[in-house]
């Protein structure tokens, strides 16, 4: 069981907190992108970047790291704000985001952005491309560990069910996978689209070793992590029931955050909200 | 350039030659891993799997999960082939291998067999004519379109040190054996198999045979016909061609695929820009194909050494020569 402190919760959160105001600001400046996903996403990613992942900004192919695969390519401000503030780029690049000759597309590319892993955008690829990672790194017979964070509307995906197939076959325990469950895609509710659950039954079905937890709360988020990483012989999801828009009252659970930018407003608010000093 | 053998050539089959390539490539480098989707008897990657069971994933019937878990096995630092057949390998997965291949750079050799008409009796929902255009319009992407079995094998090793993205296409039926063993074969280079003066013919795949057969005839009529193998289809040898069209004055273009956007539309963009000629294009004819015999499929859509010579007819008409 990971042994986290009171003091290094309080520190991730306070992190989190940090993520969301980048992803607003950066989708604010260009008013494009989705800040809802991101928003989701922000306390795994914060998880994973802040406490878990064996990286080195210093050298991000270094070959011995662990790899971070974001299925859920739109959700890319989450990443590139940890990504910045982990140290990978210079946290005023943020703002380059979505704009001409930047380095921080509106979906992530690969080989151009220190620590993107994959290139996304058409969902549904991430969790294949995860598994031949972690059948490389079996080969090869390496520490490292594949994430892979999958939105649920790419659950919508056929592409989503062949690589769970090809993950059980081939008994990936260095594979875990993440839900953000937040509940909405492009168009509206999951459930209304194109109905998911029961989520978890189905992925059990397919031979998964299955957790559910409330992917807001970063103890539940830890802990999760340490227990996909004990079980053996299966891969692992964690069904991370989230809210979109999480952490700005007015943007909770409110489908247009999906793909729109904040009003000056709107951001003045919201920053507010999560807790930025005013200037 | 080297002579090639009398007519009738010996009927070879391209899947035995990439089977037999992969399997000494798996030996000499124990980095190399294969995927494949239920295909792997049929287009013999299995060969490979009987020997290097650990280097090789059959994954089922799910080829953009192929495509996409092949990425993630470069990525990892395996150099990777996935093969299986055309229709499935490159149509079905188009976008999988635009984002996760062709957009990343990640260096996946994709081998497909079963592409084009020569399928035969399976029919035209197995018979993909467009695999050189779709794989030709991605950035990044190399295209190789061998003539026979033996440039077959040769482009599984030359694929393995190329540092990019590549697909290959062959096909389900024996083709004729226009190259030799000894010949060299390099990506990138179109190959002058037999130098003429009068009219070029230039092909890929096994209607460089057809047009080795048309510059005989031709020759007959004492026409001298100079005939190119463009196994590479990208990146396109414009220099060969292009000098092809200045030394010649007349082009005829033969694929097995279709004349919509195929190798012959890549030649001519590529010619007209530096010595417009006049061009004629065999090949597939914007339609589906059928089921029957690969041969028969072949006279039927007018893939022929006689449409081959009916159009140098026609392109030296046109010339005034």
């Amino acid at each position: 069981m990971v042994d986290v402190s009171d003091a290094k919760i309080r520190e991730l959160e306070e992190k989190a907190r940090l993520l969301r105001r980048h992803i607003l600001k950066m989708t604010h400046q260009v008013q494009s992108g989705h800040p809802g996903g991101s928003m989701s996403a922000c306390d795994i990613v914060t998880a994973l970047y802040f406490h878990l992942l064996r990286v080195d900004p210093e050298n991000p192919r270094w070959p011995e790291r662990d790899r971070f695969v974001m299925s859920k390519g739109h959700a890319c401000p989450v990443l590139y704000a940890a990504l910045a503030e982990r140290g990978f780029f210079p946290v005023e690049e943020l703002m380059t985001f979505r704009r001409i000759n930047s380095r921080l597309q509106g979906h992530p590319e690969y080989g151009t952005t220190p620590g993107v892993e994959n290139a996304a955008g058409a969902e549904g690829q991430g969790l294949s491309f995860s598994v031949g990672l972690a059948l490389g790194a079996r080969l090869d017979r390496k520490a490292w560990r594949v994430y892979c964070l999958m939105g649920d509307g790419e659950q919508d995906v056929g592409q989503t069910w062949e690589a769970a197939l090809s993950g059980a076959k081939y008994t990936l325990d260095n594979l875990t996978a993440f839900i953000d469950r937040n509940g909405i895609q492009q168009e509206g509710r999951t459930e209304e689209i194109l109905p998911l659950e029961p989520l978890g039954d189905k992925w059990k079905a397919f031979g998964w070793n299955v957790l559910t937890i409330n992917g807001h709360d970063m103890r539940q988020i830890l802990h999760a992590i340490d227990e996909a990483h004990a079980h053996k012989g299966q891969p692992s999801v964690i069904i991370a029931k989230t809210t979109k828009g999480k952490g700005v009252s007015f943007m909770e659970n409110v489908v247009k955050y999906h793909g729109a930018a904040t009003s000056d407003e709107e951001l003045r608010r919201a920053l507010a909200e999560l807790g930025e000093a005013r200037p | 350039m080297t002579t090639h053998g009398a007519i009738p050539w010996k009927m070879e089959s391209q899947r035995a030659y990439f089977a037999k390539a992969l399997i000494e490539l798996g030996e000499r480098n124990a980095n190399v891993v294969v995927i494949g989707a239920d295909t792997t008897e049929s287009i013999r990657t299995l060969e490979f799997g009987r020997k290097f069971p650990d280097r090789f994933f059959n994954v089922g019937i799910s080829e953009q999960n192929m495509i996409s878990v092949s990425a993630g096995l470069c990525a990892a630092g395996k150099l990777a082939f996935a093969a299986t057949y055309a229709i499935f390998g490159v149509a079905h997965t188009y976008n999988v291998i635009r984002q996760n291949i062709a957009y990343t750079k990640l260096p996946l050799k994709i081998f497909c067999s079963h592409a084009g008409l020569t399928v035969g009796p399976d029919g035209a929902t197995h018979q993909l004519n467009e695999d050189i255009a779709l794989m030709r319009g991605l950035p990044n992407m190399t295209v190789l379109v061998p003539a026979d079995g033996p440039q077959t094998g040769k482009a599984v090793h030359a694929a393995a040190e190329w540092p990019g993205p590549l697909y290959c296409r062959f096909s389900r039926s024996n083709f004729p054996t226009v190259t030799s063993i000894e010949d060299e074969f390099e990506i990138g280079p179109a190959y002058v198999l037999r130098d003429g003066s009068d009219v070029t013919l230039a092909a890929c795949g096994v209607m460089v045979s057809r047009c080795l057969q048309a510059a005989e005839e031709l020759d007959a009529e004492g026409i001298s016909a100079r005939v190119i193998n463009v196994s590479t289809a990208k990146p396109l040898d414009s220099a060969t061609l292009i000098r092809a069209a200045r030394e010649t004055g007349a082009i005829v273009t033969a694929e097995e695929h279709t004349t919509v956007h195929g190798l012959g539309a890549a030649i001519a963009s590529a010619v007209v820009r530096h010595h417009p000629v006049p061009m004629e294009f065999v090949g597939v004819q914007d339609v589906f194909g059928e089921s029957g015999e690969a041969y028969e499929l072949l006279e039927k859509y007018g893939l022929t050494a006689n449409e081959i010579v009916a159009a140098a007819h026609d392109v030296l008409k046109r010339r005034g020569g």
